[in-house]
């Protein structure tokens, strides 16, 4: 795989021919190192996002906190829910989509390698974007869901950041979406037909149409801000006839399917653990399969359940609280085929399999107490407080973030060739539950007594004290054991405990290669003959229905030779340049200094024009 | 090592009774805005009931489905000498777990829906009350009774209230919590809500649609009245101010009608009569002020005057740099308004 010093055509029109080190990583269209790029970047905006909840809790830790005033409040509170969601859980579930579809499906990469890395390099300058407006007059202010006319009148350019920022990432995700959607249904290995797909294929398809539709629709609501805030439009001002409605319904519009873009990667990732440690098959495979399809289909049906309280009248009311009601149904399908499961098993309790059934655990409650927000008349108290926020932190940390773990904790051996400490590991698992819960359940509690979101401060003699207190505590355990995980990481390196191919016994395409893969994925492509092809080229049914052994395992006759002659996509200047053009026009267009702007539209035509223009490969590769 | 998680587990849901019954009985403390314990409204009060079915069930299905997964957890966990069992699925349990979930959501839709279309109607003889929302602070608007007020809001007990919502600058929501459920106020729109207080007392609520910089300071108070005390209160208030009798009240009112007070504020029988900011008529009978946030103390008044946004972080009432003679002035006369 080397490149050979041979004289090659320098200049623009050459490829990058790095293997190793810095550049290898700047100019990279492998989807494995894209992946591993992608994930660092989310946990680095991980902690600095739990670093505002942190700030967050401090300053409710007591009634009249004065930790932040409301202003930097309600700077941190908004950038703890845009980073939450846009930097960290939805760049996660990319992360392992982007290094385990191909291996899951057998292939050598992804369809579009460049348009991976363009993915990649959008998504990581729009987060950078949109942070470097607390260092250009404040961040953006007026809350994730971005409300007109709030958000139109806001003074400082943070809100700006927003529409601008959210747009760029929302370039990332539709390249990716599309890159995936193509990935999955043209380059499955022979025999791979859709019903053998692994779930969390399945998940990474849904997930993957969901972005496809959702992202246009904020993208119109995102526009239609920037006009009315920089370029004097009246789509939501009252005063000259736009409706601050208008904001809510397309921002929930892609706001409810992107709720389970949010958590469909964590449910195909449990849906891959749960079988591994259980050493049985997924129970109720199609029913898995078909609730994901149909929670991806009503998730379009629901969004008023976020307007309960606006004024639509009791019809809509109506229907939209009965198609909230009903989605409960396919979500708790999955809960009973993951217990399903379980059930009758031989339950190993690793890390990946502890977070994983502390995602079932929570998710519960989660799930439950979403049952509750479809009650409408009781929606009307539940709204917009505490109780909302207990909910969604059940769904999406105890729910995706729990997942998302479980499935770092599982691939980990795979990706970087090291075992993490179990030991470690299960005092990361233990803290981060007690934490979690000790965080969010009180939340419930505050919520049902009248304390609502989004608040900087609350007077003393509200009842609200010693819960609110106790949240704190919990949020400081579960950065505790945050710190646990990357202690983890660091000291299982340094032992470097190798990992095997196939450490876990598991089930899926990926355990058939050596960890960390070759940068070809598979010497030869394999060709699928079951649904968990991998379990059943090492073990054979018995008659009695036990599973017995075919033969001793690991890395599917590797020679550490082969690979040569592989056509791989060659690496490219031009995603990574192409990336930086929608920032600097962003910062053109919010300074209204049209040069800059032009300055970047003009690079990214060019990064486009070499894009299309490159040589296909280094001609060294062979 | 095994059993390390196991009986953490048991162990876990153990403290997390234990923790259910201090939370049941840390309930019961003062919470004014709790409406879990203490819905009084009727419309609190139906809420409350598909509440505890509601919670009822999900207390049974939550108890269920971990009790299952708890026991999975033991019974099935890796033993020597035993194997995973190798099945696929079980047609019947998934359809029958299928669809009791369902019915059982279709329990619970039949009086949701009843009770969404039976809050909707506009009750008969209300009294009515226009509420107008600004950043950070309410008007209320009797408006049959040509009495306008603000941040708290007189209400006669056992008559529903039917408030008519009107939104101005951006989305706020109108929420007293134990009376009923909240009520968003949207600029441009006009929404509906009917409130009602069995007994006689304070009412806490606050804003709780986020709308900026004192979101959190935007409160509400509903004083409910007998009904002969809320005559009286609104013949009270259906009187203009009268004419400040005390010398240095008086020369507060000059300040206020020469100053930039009046640019914003309205005192029936004066030349005061800007609505941009809280009608001041009655502003001494009124127990708390600058949108609830403030108990009416001449302390809390002059503190307020001195600085508004430095102890309202985003308030609209600048700061003027009255002088404190100014400023004792003007509390004399603000405080004189009975």
């Amino acid at each position: 795989m080397a490149s050979v010093a041979l004289p090659q055509r320098r200049g623009l029109f050459a490829r990058p021919t790095a293997t190793k080190g810095f550049w290898s990583w700047i100019f990279t269209v492998d989807h494995k190192k894209i992946g591993i790029l992608y994930g660092a970047t989310a946990f680095f905006f991980f902690l600095v996002g739990g670093t505002e909840a942190l700030f967050v809790r401090l300053q409710l830790a007591q009634p009249n906190g004065q930790v932040l005033n409301a202003n930097v409040y309600n700077q941190f509170f908004t950038m703890h829910g845009l980073t939450m969601i846009f930097l960290v859980v939805m760049p996660m579930g990319v992360a392992l989509m982007n290094y385990l579809i191909p291996l899951m499906i057998g292939a050598r990469d992804v369809a579009f390698p460049r348009l991976n890395a363009l993915s990649y390099w959008i998504f990581l300058f729009g987060g950078l974007f949109i942070y470097s407006s607390f260092f250009l007059g404040g961040a953006p202010d007026g809350g994730w869901f971005g409300y007109a006319p709030l958000s139109r009148l806001q003074p400082s350019h943070g809100m700006d950041f927003y529409s601008l920022g959210l747009q760029i990432l929302g370039v990332a995700s539709l390249a990716g979406a599309v890159n995936f959607i193509v990935t999955i249904i043209n380059m499955r290995a022979p025999g791979m037909t859709l019903m053998r797909m692994p779930v969390f294929i399945w998940m990474s398809l849904v997930v993957s149409f969901l972005l496809l539709f959702a992202m246009p629709v904020i993208a119109v609501a995102l526009f239609q801000l920037m006009f009315d805030r920089l370029f004097g439009a009246n789509f939501f001002n009252p005063a000259a006839g736009g409706d601050p409605l208008l904001w809510q319904h397309l921002f929930w519009l892609f706001g409810h399917p992107e709720v389970y873009i949010l958590i469909l990667p964590a449910m195909g990732i449990v849906s891959e653990i749960m079988p591994t440690f259980s050493r049985k098959p997924l129970f109720g495979y199609a029913a898995i399969v078909f609730a994901g399809a149909a929670i991806g289909f009503m998730g379009w049906g629901v969004w008023a359940h976020h307007m309960f309280v606006v004024g639509l009248g009791p019809v809509a009311t109506s229907a939209f609280a009965l198609s909230t009601m009903f989605i409960a149904v396919p979500t708790g399908v999955k809960i009973f085929n993951w217990l399903g499961t379980m059930w009758g098993g031989s339950i190993r309790f690793k890390t990946p399999m502890l977070f994983a059934i502390g995602f079932v655990a929570m998710f519960v409650i989660g799930g439950l107490s979403g049952v509750s927000h479809s009650i409408v008349p009781h929606d009307a108290e539940q709204t917009d407080t505490y109780y909302i926020v207990a909910h969604f932190h059940y769904v999406l940390f105890g729910g995706a973030l729990f997942g998302i773990m479980g499935g770092l904790y599982y691939w980990w051996p795979k990706i970087f060739g090291y075992m993490l400490s179990e030991g470690l590991g299960k005092l990361h698992f233990w803290l981060w539950f007690i934490g979690f819960n000790l965080t969010f359940a009180p939340m419930h509690i505050l919520g049902l007594q009248g304390m609502p979101r989004r608040i900087y401060t609350y007077p003393d003699g509200m009842g609200w004290n010693f819960w609110n207190l106790i949240e704190t505590v919990g949020a400081f355990t579960i950065a505790v054991s945050v710190l646990i995980f990357l202690w983890n990481v660091v000291l299982s390196r340094r032992r470097r405990m190798e990992a095997v191919a196939d450490p876990w016994d598991a089930r899926t395409l990926e355990w058939s290669i050596p960890s960390p893969p070759p940068e070809h994925n598979f010497d030869e492509i394999p060709v699928v003959e079951h649904r968990d092809d991998w379990w059943y080229r090492k073990y054979t049914t018995k008659p009695s229905g036990e599973p017995a052994r075919v033969y001793a395992g690991g890395a599917n006759g590797h020679d550490g030779e082969a690979g040569h002659g592989i056509h791989l996509p060659s690496p490219s200047y031009f995603p990574i340049i192409a990336a930086i053009g929608p920032v600097v026009i962003a910062y053109g267009v919010i300074y209204h200094v049209w040069p800059v702007a032009i300055l970047g539209a003009v690079t990214s035509l060019v990064a486009f024009f070499g894009w299309v223009l490159e040589p296909q490969t280094a001609e060294e590769h062979h | 090592m095994r059993k390390f998680p196991v009986g953490s587990k048991r162990g876990l849901l153990v403290a997390l009774a234990a923790l259910g019954v201090v939370l049941l009985s840390s309930c019961a403390t003062n919470a004014p805005q709790d409406f879990l314990n203490h819905p009084e409204g009727p419309a609190a009060v139906s809420a409350d009931h598909l509440w505890n079915a509601t919670f009822l069930i999900a207390a049974v299905i939550f108890f269920v489905v971990e009790g299952l997964l708890i026991f999975a957890i033991i019974r099935f966990r890796e033993r020597p000498g035993r194997e995973a069992a190798q099945f696929h699925g079980n047609t019947k349990v998934e359809v029958l777990l299928t669809a009791v979930p369902a019915l059982i959501l279709a329990g619970l839709a039949i009086p949701t829906v009843r009770t969404i279309f039976d809050l909707a109607q506009r009750p008969d003889n209300a009294l009515n009350v226009t509420v107008t929302a600004r950043q950070f602070w309410w008007e209320f608007d009797y408006s049959d009774n040509d009495v306008i007020t603000a941040n708290v809001l007189h209400i006669p007990v056992d008559k529903p209230v039917y408030l008519t919502l009107n939104g101005e600058d951006v989305i706020h929501s109108f929420w007293v919590p134990r009376l009923a459920g909240k009520q968003d106020v949207v600029p441009g729109r006009t929404n509906q809500l009917t409130i009602e207080a069995p007994h006689p007392g304070v009412y806490y609520g606050q804003c709780t649609e986020y709308c900026g910089l004192s979101h959190a300071n935007m409160r509400i108070r509903v004083i409910a009245d007998s009904p002969s005390d809320f005559d009286a209160w609104l013949a009270e208030q259906q009187q203009p101010a009268e004419t400040p009798t005390d010398p240095t009240a008086a020369e507060g009112q000059k300040v206020f009608l020469q100053g930039p007070c009046i640019n914003c504020h309205a005192i029936e029988g004066t030349d005061a009569q800007a609505r941009v900011g809280p009608d001041l008529t009655h502003f001494a009978s009124r127990q708390w002020f600058a949108g609830a946030m403030f108990e009416n103390t001449p302390e809390n008044v002059s503190a307020w005057l001195a600085d508004p946004p430095a102890v309202k972080p985003g308030s609209k009432m600048p700061d003027y740099g009255l002088s404190s003679d100014d400023i004792q002035k003007l509390v004399a006369y603000l405080e004189s308004l009975k």
